[in-house]
C-alpha cells in the first residue's frame, strides 16, 4: 500500500483526524471550479451599489420625503417576502437581497408625497402577487416593483397621478411644480435641459437625475450585472422617435433632449428594464426587448393620457419576453452548414 | 470579431464566447519533466480509448518484454496495448477508472532487465529528429504503423489516431492542426513537451500530415505560452510547419473552437473535423507518432502533469502507462492536509475520483488536486435568475439555462428544440453561473432523457 493510499484511508476514518469532517476526499461532477466573483447575492448587491447615486440625489433633493418612501418600501418588501415565503414553507429567502432591491426601486419610483400605505401596499402586491406567487426569485414573469407600482397607480389615481407631484415641499423650488413631462404634455412648457440632466426637477424621488442613473447604470454594465443591449436599444429607440417628432415639430433638438432626460426613462432603461429575470436571455432577444420598450414608452408618452410610460412599457414587454425567447433560440455553432 | 484576423490564417485566432478562468499553470509550468522509475507492477485496462475494447493476447504466467503487444485492437475503432515494462503477466484485475468505468485489466509484474524510462525520454528530447525525406513513406504505411503502436489522442478524449488519419474518400484533408492549446487550467504537460521536445512534435506533425495528405500544417498555441511558441518556431524552421498564436481563452483547445479560430470554418453539428477538411491532433499525440515511425516504439509512456494546491510538489512527469495513480501522487510528495478533491484531468472537464489504485491510462493528461478553498463555490445555489451569462459564455452558442431547466423538468422535447446535442460539456456555463447551478450536469441528464425519448 502506498503512502498516499494510507493517507487517504486515514483521512477517511474520522477518529484519526479530530476536527475534520469526513469524507475527506469527495467527488462531484465537473467543472470543479467556478467563478467565485459571481453570485446571485453579489448581483443584487451590485444593483444596490448602482442605485446609490440615484438614492443620494433623491435624499439630497427630497430629504424626508425620499427617506420615507425608501424606508416604507424596503421594510414592506422585506416583510412581505418573509411572510409570503413562510407561507410557501421556505425560509431564508431574504439573504439574496432581491427583496431589498425591489423595495429600493419601488421607493425610488414613488412620488414623494404619497402616503405610507401606498408604498406599503405596492410592496406587498409587488412581492406577493408579482413574485412569490410565481415561485420567488427567478421565476416571476413581471418586474415585481412595476407590478406593485402599477397596482397603486390605478388604485390610488389621485395619490399617484400628476397631482401628487405638485404639493411636495422639497429643497429646490423647481420640485414643487408639475413634473417636466406633465408640464410639457398638458401645458406645453419645456423644462431646461441642464436641470433635467443634473436632476433638480420634480418627479418620482429617484428618477429625476439623468446623470445619477447613467453613472449607476454604467457601473452595472461594467459589472455585467445589467446587459448593455437593453439600455442602449431603449435609449436609441426613444431618441429616434423623439427625433422624428422633433424634426416634424421644428423644436430644434430640445424636444429630443427633453424626452431623453426627463421622466423615468434613464432610471427605467438602466434599472427596471434590465431586470434579468423578466428580460430575454440572448443578446438578440434583449435588443428586440429594448426596441419594443422604447417604442411603447414613446407611444404612451405621445398618444396616451399618461405623461410617462416607462412602467407600462416594461410590463407589456415583460409579457412578451417568453415569446421573444422562443423567437430567438440561437443557432448552435456548425448548425448552418449542415 | 470579424475585424480581427490571425496573420497568415483565414481565422481570427479566437472564437465567439468562452471564458477566462484563472489558469493556475504557474504551479507546475516551470517544473522540468521528471522521469518516474520503472514501477513494480503496471495495470493495463483493456479499454483505454474511445471505441471497442482490445483483446488480450497474453496469458497469466507468460513473460513479456518491454514494448510487447499484450492487447490487440481487432476492431477498426480500437487500439492495441503494449507493455511498458519487462515482466510476468499476473492474474487479471478489475479496476475502476476515474471516469467510473469498471474494466478488466492485464497486470504485469516487473521482472528481469528493464529499459529505463529515462532512456525513452532522452530519446524523445535529444534525437536529431529528421525534417525531410518523408516522401518515401507511403501514407497507408504510416497509418498502419500508428495502428500497430496503439496510438490514441493523448489530449484526453483518447480517440484512436489511426482512425483519424485514415485517408477518406469523401472529403480531402487540406490542413493538419496540431493542438498545443492546453486550455484547461492547471495542466502543463503539453506545455513542457513543447518546450522540451519540440523536435519530436514537428517531425510527428510532418509524418501525420503525410498520412492524411494535408498540405498545410499548423501548430496552435495560446498566447500565454510565449516560451513554447519560441521553441516550436525554432524547431519548425525550414519546414512547412507553421505556428499559429491564438488568444488565450477557454475552451480554445476544443476541436470545434480551434478549427473556427484557425481556419474560420465551423465543423457541422454531429460532424467530424474531416467534414471541414481538417484533421486535429494533440501535440503529444504527434510526438508519439514520430517516435513510433522513426524509432518503431509503441505508445507505452506519456507526460502527465500533477498540479493543484492540494499536492505537495506539483510536477510534470514522464510515466509508464499503467502505473497506479497512488504511486504518482507519492512521487509528488503526497497530498496536503487541505486537499479535498482529486481530479483526473483538469478542473473544467476532468473526473473527480477517490480510488487512487486506478492506473494512469493513455488518456490521463494529469492529476489536479484541489483544496477546500479552490472548490468552494463562494455562494449557495439559488434559482436561475435568467441573467443570460451562460448564454454569453457558451462557445457553442446555446442557451444552457434552458437546456438545464428542460432536463430538470424532464422535458426532452424542449431540450432538443434548444439543440441539446450540440453541447460539448466544456463547463463554461456552470463556471459563470451566479446561481451556482451545475448546468453541465443537468444537461448531461437531459441528453440521456432526449436519447430515451427519441428511441421511444
Amino acid at each position: 500500500m502506498s503512502n498516499t493510499n494510507r493517507q487517504i484511508d486515514s483521512a477517511m476514518s474520522p477518529e484519526d483526524r479530530p476536527g475534520r469532517k469526513p469524507p475527506f476526499i469527495h467527488v462531484a461532477p465537473s467543472p470543479h471550479i467556478s467563478d467565485s466573483r459571481a453570485g446571485t447575492r453579489r448581483m443584487m448587491v451590485d444593483v444596490i451599489l448602482g442605485l446609490s447615486p440615484a438614492i443620494a440625489v433623491s435624499l439630497y433633493l427630497f430629504r424626508f420625503y425620499a427617506l420615507k418612501q425608501l424606508i416604507v418600501c424596503v421594510a414592506a418588501c422585506l416583510a412581505a417576502e418573509y411572510l409570503f415565503a413562510r407561507m410557501r414553507g421556505k425560509y431564508f429567502t431574504l439573504k439574496d437581497c432581491s427583496a431589498m432591491v425591489t423595495g429600493i426601486i419601488l421607493g425610488l419610483s414613488m412620488p414623494g408625497s404619497a402616503p405610507w400605505f401606498v408604498g406599503a401596499l405596492a410592496s406587498v402586491v409587488g412581492i406577493g402577487i408579482g413574485k412569490i406567487i410565481f415561485g420567488g426569485v427567478g421565476m416571476n414573469i413581471f418586474n415585481p416593483a412595476m407590478v406593485g407600482r402599477a397596482f397603486v397607480m390605478i388604485a390610488f389615481a389621485q395619490l399617484m397621478g400628476a397631482g401628487a407631484y405638485e404639493n411636495v415641499t422639497g429643497l429646490v423650488d423647481a420640485v414643487s411644480g408639475a413634473t417636466p413631462l406633465s408640464a410639457l404634455k398638458f401645458n406645453g412648457v419645456q423644462t431646461g435641459i441642464a436641470p433635467l440632466f443634473m436632476g433638480v426637477t420634480n418627479g418620482s424621488v429617484g428618477e429625476v437625475s439623468a446623470i445619477a442613473c447613467i453613472l449607476g447604470g454604467l457601473y452595472l454594465i461594467y459589472r455585467k450585472t445589467a446587459s448593455w443591449q437593453i439600455p442602449a436599444s431603449i435609449l436609441i429607440t426613444v431618441a429616434l422617435i423623439a427625433a422624428i417628432t422633433d424634426i416634424a415639430g421644428g423644436y430644434q433638438g430640445l424636444f429630443l433632449l427633453h424626452h431623453l432626460f426627463a421622466g423615468a426613462l434613464m432610471f427605467g432603461a438602466f434599472f427596471i428594464a434590465t431586470d434579468p429575470v423578466t428580460s430575454p436571455l440572448t443578446a438578440k432577444g434583449k435588443m428586440i426587448f429594448g426596441v419594443g420598450t422604447g417604442c411603447l414608452i414613446m407611444v404612451i408618452r405621445l398618444f396616451s393620457g399618461y405623461p410617462e410610460g416607462v412602467m407600462f412599457a416594461v410590463l407589456i414587454m415583460n409579457a412578451m419576453t417568453p415569446l421573444i425567447n422562443r423567437w430567438t433560440i440561437p443557432q448552435p455553432m456548425g448548425q448552418r452548414e449542415v | 470579431m470579424g475585424l480581427f484576423k490571425l496573420k497568415g490564417f483565414p481565422g481570427t485566432g479566437s472564437f465567439p464566447h468562452g471564458i477566462h478562468p484563472p489558469d493556475n499553470k504557474a504551479l507546475s509550468a516551470n517544473m522540468t519533466v521528471e522521469v518516474m522509475a520503472t514501477p513494480r507492477t503496471v495495470t493495463l485496462p483493456l479499454l483505454q480509448h474511445l471505441g471497442v475494447p482490445c483483446k488480450q493476447i497474453v496469458t497469466s504466467g507468460e513473460t513479456v518484454s518491454y514494448g510487447q503487444m499484450v492487447g490487440k485492437g481487432e476492431a477498426f475503432v480500437s487500439a492495441s496495448i503494449h507493455s511498458p515494462i519487462a515482466g510476468k503477466v499476473k492474474k487479471n484485475a478489475m479496476v475502476t477508472l476515474p471516469n467510473g468505468r469498471r474494466l478488466e485489466a492485464i497486470t504485469i509484474q516487473a521482472e528481469g532487465e528493464q529499459t529505463p524510462s529515462e532512456k525513452i525520454w532522452e530519446e524523445m528530447k535529444f534525437t536529431q529528429w529528421p525534417r525531410h525525406g518523408f516522401s518515401n513513406y507511403e501514407p497507408m504505411d504510416i497509418v498502419k504503423k500508428i495502428q500497430a503502436s496503439g496510438i490514441v489522442g493523448l489530449g484526453g478524449a483518447a480517440f484512436p489516431t489511426h482512425v483519424k488519419v485514415m485517408p477518406n474518400d469523401t472529403r480531402a484533408i487540406d490542413t493538419l492542426i496540431v493542438n498545443g492549446c492546453e486550455c484547461e487550467p492547471y495542466l502543463s504537460c503539453d506545455y513542457r513537451l513543447m518546450i522540451e521536445a519540440p523536435g519530436a512534435i514537428v517531425t510527428g506533425a510532418l509524418l501525420t500530415a503525410r498520412a492524411v495528405s494535408a498540405r498545410e500544417i499548423v501548430i496552435c498555441v495560446e498566447d500565454n505560452k510565449p516560451e513554447a511558441i519560441r521553441r516550436l518556431q525554432h524547431a519548425a524552421k525550414q519546414t512547412v510547419v507553421r505556428v499559429a498564436v491564438l488568444k488565450t481563452k477557454y475552451p480554445q483547445g476544443s476541436e470545434k473552437q480551434l478549427v473556427k479560430a484557425v481556419i474560420g470554418l465551423e465543423i457541422p453539428l454531429g460532424g467530424l473535423p474531416a467534414d471541414a477538411g481538417v484533421a486535429v491532433s494533440n501535440v503529444q499525440t504527434v510526438a508519439t507518432v514520430a517516435r513510433s515511425i522513426i524509432k518503431g516504439a509503441p505508445l507505452t509512456h506519456r507526460v502527465i502533469s500533477v498540479s493543484g494546491r492540494g499536492i505537495c510538489n506539483p510536477k510534470n512527469i514522464f510515466v509508464p502507462i499503467g502505473v497506479s495513480l497512488a504511486e504518482v501522487v507519492d512521487f509528488c510528495g503526497g497530498l496536503r492536509p487541505d486537499a479535498v478533491r482529486i481530479i483526473s484531468g483538469g478542473p473544467m472537464m476532468g473526473f473527480a475520483f477517490s480510488d487512487l489504485s486506478a492506473p494512469v491510462t493513455k488518456g490521463t493528461s494529469g492529476l489536479t488536486v484541489l483544496t477546500r478553498d479552490e472548490v468552494d463555490k463562494g455562494a449557495e445555489e439559488t434559482h436561475c435568475v435568467r441573467c443570460g451569462r451562460c448564454v454569453d459564455a457558451c462557445p457553442m452558442n446555446l442557451v444552457p439555462t434552458r437546456l438545464a431547466l428542460a432536463a430538470r423538468y424532464k422535458n426532452p422535447e424542449l431540450a432538443s428544440q434548444y439543440h441539446i446535442r450540440a453541447c460539448v460539456e466544456c463547463g463554461c456555463c456552470s463556471y459563470v453561473c451566479p446561481a451556482k447551478l451545475n448546468l453541465v450536469q443537468l444537461i448531461r441528464e437531459g441528453k440521456v432523457q432526449v436519447n430515451a425519448w427519441e428511441r421511444r
